[in-house]
């Protein structure tokens, strides 16, 4: 699977699991890098780190360290998670 | 009956100030929180209902916490270190609105009375994007107000909104509650008994606050070692059962949120401002050129452009004291006022052009939106050190004066990274150190030597001084990140906001607070710290003196009265308790190359750097001041020499002096303020200690090895 530190840059994005340190994860989650929320990669520091990214209409940047630690999917993968949980939920 | 209290809480970069600013107008003012360095401040407004006393609470994403600052604001909601709060206001920024409603959603479920108030209305209909405020009050089920601090929009409606909801609290409250999964609540049962609380609604939400902010390496104070071990053993067991306990609790919340479906997108997104200015502001070339043209503009500002108003402090001050020496009898208490009070006072009001001059352009740089660019832009730079992007600007604003950029740290949000900045920026080569160099150079250095064969031996030995300063004030940061304040490595999570006009106001506000906390607080103690280095370099007053003075200076011409005069405050000098006490150190500093003469100018740099060379002058009775005399004092301490023969002063402790100014906490004034930054005496007393072992080894070093090599 790949990470957002691989993710194309100005393409839509899916988290698909936020991993890493327990504090530092939880305040992502706490933003709202949840599952199947959409990010787009907007660049690099001219140094090589860190990232921006765009997230809920919102601007935050983030170390490729840590970008590692967030896997992403594509859309349709997202799709065939949320037609699978709706059949569960019915 | 007591005074109600309104709170102001919400996110960072929400505009939380200027509402409070709008709400509370001249009425503010700042205070502590107990035991920390963290402002807050307080205002009384009146209401349709009677007084009230308006709060500002830290900005904050989420109660959750895992530091001391953070879990500050959790504490001012809950009321746990005095009074809780009647009601809070919410600042939201309307453009961002899902993003700003998770604490929104914390403060409902714990049973708050809130009232959300969506700044930057005016802001979210020019981009096309504001929310109907209706529909949101619906959604939240609590009074939601629409408001521009800009503009005032909207406050007549948030103040009567208050008064109607303090005389009706249920008005506020929503009694949200979250269907968690039912291992978690199961888990909450077990909390539940460990938890103060007022309200059954609120021990829900502490035991969840625990349960997400306790960890192994959490920074938190007051918490129970009940509730603590509680807390490890139902995370260990939901582990164990493969269960994400945050993810339960968080996931659970922004589900309500999504489903209310408040978010507004613009039918087309368009491309903003904002990311039009960024495509040239974060060019990899272009806005690596804007960032050291608007970091040179900074740092010549605080070098050059403050001048001419510190001159003229130093004038004034110097213009009183000359007036108040001519209509007061000679005497002790006359030079007491003159030298020690006026003195003092000068002293500490010749900071303030710098601070203030620094402190506006930070909170121009930081309203606009530039200075999170920065700490982007350097955070990989700063990172090497183990520092936070935005302690750029303090360590760049250390070449200027340590004083007002241990001040600038306060744009850091962790205490520790503070803390590794204000300790290690001292390092840098300020301004004051300038003269002395200038000075040691021109008298010790020989001026017609050249390295390489072509750069003048005095303009490489000024560069190296500069190379030096920056090579061991980033070293020092590190080492110090690295020891004596280890702590966890907290990621970097930093918001990039949307460029903004500036608000003078606030800016003008925050700059003046500033200076007002460093003329009340640091100030204070270097009045008395200079009044104490005047007592010790003008006492004891003696008779016993060569000659008596007073008579031959009355009866000389002008021009030998002076002479007169300059010759008896070089015998006093002599005679002083601090030349004293620079005899007393002179076997210490010998070994570095420095004798008594020195000893007692860098008694007297204690004051500020630069005063080494007025105090040398007056220890060489040349008086002290002007270009002339500074030539003079050169020349007189090249004429120096040892009983057998070469020069005292030679190359080799020219360098050695100027490594020690380098490298030593010669000024009271950084220590006075480091004090007040960090709350305690005890890092103070650590900067100096570390920063005169540093430069005593350094020059001893330099000293020592260039004697055996020769150069002596």
């Amino acid at each position: 699977m790949e990470n957002l530190a691989q993710a194309p840059h100005g393409k839509p994005v899916w988290i698909a699991a936020v991993g890493g340190d327990s504090a530092y994860r939880r305040r992502l989650l706490e933003l709202g890098f949840l599952p199947g929320v959409e990010v787009i990669v907007l660049g690099v520091a001219p140094l090589g780190d860190p990232l921006q990214l765009e997230i809920r209409g919102c601007r935050f940047s983030i170390r490729k360290a840590e970008a590692e630690l967030i896997s992403i999917t594509s859309a349709a993968a997202i799709e065939r998670a949320e037609v699978a949980e709706l059949k569960r939920s019915a | 009956m007591t005074t109600p209290i309104v709170a102001l809480a919400g996110n960072p970069n929400t505009g939380k100030t200027s509402v409070f600013n709008r709400l509370t107008g001249s009425s503010a003012r700042v205070v502590n929180y107990p035991g920390v360095t963290v402002e807050r401040e307080v205002g009384r407004i009146r209401l349709a209902s009677g007084e009230v006393e308006v709060i500002d609470i830290p900005g904050a994403y989420s109660l959750t916490a895992r530091s001391h600052e953070e879990q500050l604001a959790m504490r001012a909601v809950f009321g746990l270190d005095g009074e809780r709060p009647n009601v809070i206001v919410i600042v939201v920024d309307a453009t961002q609105l899902v993003r700003n409603l998770y604490i929104v959603a914390q403060l409902l479920e714990a049973g708050h009375c809130v009232v959300v108030g969506l700044n930057l209305m005016d802001a979210a209909r020019a981009a096309g994007r504001a929310p109907d405020v209706a529909r949101v009050q619906k959604a939240l089920g609590v009074p939601v107000v629409a408001l521009s601090a800009r503009t005032g929009e909207g406050f007549d409606s948030l103040r009567a909104t208050l008064a109607k909801v303090l005389a009706e609290p249920e008005l506020g409250q929503n009694r949200l509650r979250f269907d968690y999964p039912a291992a978690l609540e199961a888990d909450l049962e077990e909390l539940l008994p460990l938890v103060d609380a007022a309200s059954p609604s609120e021990a829900r939400a502490l035991s969840l606050w625990s349960l997400l902010s306790l960890t192994e390496e959490d920074e938190l104070t007051g918490i129970s070692q009940a509730l603590r071990t509680e807390v490890r053993a139902l995370r260990k067991s939901a582990a164990a059962a493969g269960r994400d306990l945050d993810s339960e609790i968080i996931a659970t919340r922004w589900r309500w949120l999504d489903g209310l479906r408040l978010a507004v997108q613009p039918a087309v997104r368009v491309v903003s401002m904002t990311e039009r200015i960024d495509r040239f502001v974060l060019h990899p070339w272009l806005g690596t050129l804007l960032f050291v043209l608007v970091m040179s503009a900074l740092f010549q500002a605080l070098f050059s452009w403050s001048e001419p108003a510190i001159r003229a402090t130093e004038h004034v001050f110097e213009w009183l004291g000359d007036a108040v020496r001519a209509y007061s009898p000679a005497g002790v208490l006359t030079d007491l006022i003159v030298d020690g009070v006026i003195g003092g006072v000068g002293s500490v009001l010749v900071f303030l052009p710098q601070i203030l001059l620094l402190f506006f352009l930070l909170g121009f740089l930081e309203d606009c939106g530039y200075m999170s660019r920065v700490a982007f832009l350097v955070d990989r730079g700063m990172r090497a050190i183990g520092l936070h992007g935005r302690a750029f600007v303090p360590m760049l604003s250390g070449f200027a004066c340590a004083v007002p950029a241990i001040m600038a740290t306060r744009t850091l949000e962790r205490r520790r990274d503070r803390l590794v900045t204000m300790l290690s920026l001292p390092l840098m080569s300020c301004s004051a150190r300038l003269p002395v160099y200038t000075l040691v150079i021109a008298a010790m250095l020989p001026r017609d030597r050249h390295v390489l064969g072509f750069i003048p031996i005095q303009v490489a030995a000024m560069l190296f001084m500069y190379v030096f300063s920056t090579v061991t004030a980033l070293s020092a940061a590190a080492i110090i990140g690295r020891t004596v304040l280890k702590g966890p490595r907290i990621p970097l999570l930093l918001e990039v906001p949307p460029y903004r006009l500036p608000r003078l106001p606030v800016v003008g506000r925050q700059m003046w607070l500033r200076a007002k906390s460093f003329l009340t607080e640091a100030g204070r103690v270097i009045l008395l710290c200079t009044i104490v280095l005047w007592a010790l370099l003008y006492f004891p007053r003696g008779p016993e003196l060569s000659k008596v003075y007073s008579a031959r200076i009355d009866a000389a011409p002008p021009e030998r009265a002076a002479a007169l005069q300059s010759e008896l405050a070089t015998e006093r000098l002599r005679a002083s308790y601090g030349a004293r006490l620079g005899k007393g150190i002179e076997p210490v500093i010998a070994p570095l190359g420095f004798d008594w003469k020195i000893g007692v100018g860098l008694i007297g740099a204690f004051a500020a750097r630069e005063v080494f060379i007025s105090t040398l002058g007056v220890v060489y009775g040349i008086g002290q001041g002007d270009d002339a005399n500074g030539r003079l004092l050169r020349d007189k301490i090249r004429a120096e020499r040892r009983p057998d023969g070469p020069h005292r002063y030679s190359p080799l402790v020219g360098i050695s002096l100027m490594i020690f100014f380098a490298l030593s906490a010669q000024c009271m004034s950084t220590l006075a303020v480091l004090r007040r930054e960090s709350g305690t005496l005890r890092w103070p007393l650590f900067l100096f200690t570390y920063m005169t072992a540093l430069a005593w080894l350094a020059s001893f070093t330099v000293y020592q090895v260039g004697t055996a090599l020769g150069f002596g």
